[in-house]
């Protein structure tokens, strides 16, 4: 039992990481209100990039930023710098996000305009009954 | 519905959770993320080009082709939602609501009827306008210009400190959209149009393209900033540092001038006449 929680405790940012995208994944599946899917979505976008930046730490390691002075009188050990590959591709992927929520948002903007309603059942039952009556 | 996707999700936790028994641990600087790539480019990005900050040489050199794709992707998503928002031909409002300023009465003015034309004396309000906050507009109007010179120092400074274009264009994208809440929509498009900005955001990704087309003139691969040694008469190091300051200037234009555009499509659903 002992070595089960310290299984557990070394690896708890995938248990948050885990929690939030399954937050978002419900969200995106059973919610009605096609705001509430895309803020689920959201959610799930920043679990990963959790966990994403959560596997770059190294213990005992500094940011990724070399200090100044280091001019070549010792040598850099990579040991003491964080993986700066994982933060360079969230940094695009956040602001990636941040766009790819506004076309999300002009999409509920527009199934609003037509449909003067965002609840997913009832833009189902008006096309149902457009699609039925041609 | 509800309970079947309530079990979809536990079933799908339960078994990423199994799942990442297998995985290195917290803060394990031997995991396999760690050991591959990234000691390269720890050891020899600050020989190669002269940064500081791994992150910005990473981004901007090492993987410089992904970049100008995610600045492309940004530009996209702009034009999607100019192109699904955007409405163009309009009915005209029925009416149109002035305020005249030293007295606070309103006018309503129907259609066809003599629209004031001194902007000193009446003001178009919008057809829900709750009086402005003066506290609100007035302390956003102080905070502003800091903001967008903070937005430039994020940009300028990115090789010795966090930051770079992605940061420092959302920075400065967020002070505009600060002053279209403050104030209102239209005070904001009079001084940042739609046409500005939108060429704002094509020319960002233009000038990161052209950029990579010089190495390619200059007889190098695409993106190899190294040749711009010839033109600026540097070390082939300090190029590569000046070349990916360039390329943030691009990333930084094309980010600010997208949130913008997309923000004054969003808010008003097109129509750029009034929003919040």
């Amino acid at each position: 039992m002992p070595e089960l929680i310290d299984i557990l405790i070394a690896r708890y940012n995938y248990w948050v990481v885990i929690c939030l995208m399954m937050i978002g994944l419900y969200a995106m599946m059973a919610k009605n209100n096609l705001i509430k899917k895309i803020i689920g979505m959201s959610i799930f976008q920043t679990a990963v990039i959790l966990f994403y930046v959560s596997i770059a730490t190294k213990h005992d390691a500094s940011i990724p930023i070399i200090g100044h002075g280091h001019n070549g009188h010792h040598a850099i050990h990579a040991a003491d710098y964080m993986n700066p590959l994982p933060h360079v591709l969230m940094l695009t992927a956040i602001v990636v996000s941040v766009a790819t929520l506004g076309v999300a948002l002009a999409l509920a903007v527009k199934a609003y305009q037509q449909h003067d309603t965002l609840e997913e059942d009832e833009i189902i039952e008006q096309l149902k009954t457009e699609y039925l009556s041609q | 519905m509800k309970r079947f996707s309530l079990i979809c999700v536990l079933l799908f936790g339960a078994v990423l959770l199994y799942g990442s028994m297998d995985f290195p641990a917290f803060g394990d600087p031997e995991s396999p993320a760690s050991r591959h790539l990234s000691p390269y480019y720890i050891k020899n990005a600050i020989k190669d080009t002269a940064v500081p900050n791994l992150v910005t040489a990473v981004l901007a050199d090492y993987r410089g082709y992904d970049t100008l794709f995610e600045t492309a992707v940004i530009f996209t998503a702009g034009l999607a939602c100019f192109l699904l928002l955007r409405r163009f031909r309009r009915e005209p409002p029925e009416f149109r609501l002035y305020r005249h300023i030293d007295t606070g009465v309103t006018l309503i003015i129907e259609q066809g009827g003599k629209e004031p034309t001194d902007s000193n004396e009446f003001q178009q309000i919008d057809s829900q306008w709750v009086p402005y906050d003066l506290i609100i507009q007035k302390a956003a109007g102080l905070v502003v210009p800091f903001l967008q010179l903070f937005a430039l120092y994020v940009i300028a400074h990115g090789h010795h400190s966090p930051g770079g274009g992605f940061q420092g264009g959302v920075i400065f994208g967020a002070t505009l959209i600060l002053m279209a809440i403050s104030n209102d929509l239209r005070s904001t498009i009079r001084r940042v149009s739609e046409a500005v900005s939108s060429k704002l955001a094509s020319t960002g990704v233009l000038i990161y393209a052209g950029i990579g087309a010089l190495c390619l003139i200059l007889g190098a691969n695409f993106l190899n900033y190294s040749q711009l040694s010839k033109l600026i008469h540097v070390s082939s190091v300090m190029a590569r540092s000046h070349g990916i300051l360039l390329i943030e200037i691009g990333v930084g234009l094309a980010v600010a001038a997208v949130m913008v555009w997309i923000y004054y499509n969003l808010v008003s659903a097109g129509r750029h006449d009034e929003g919040l």
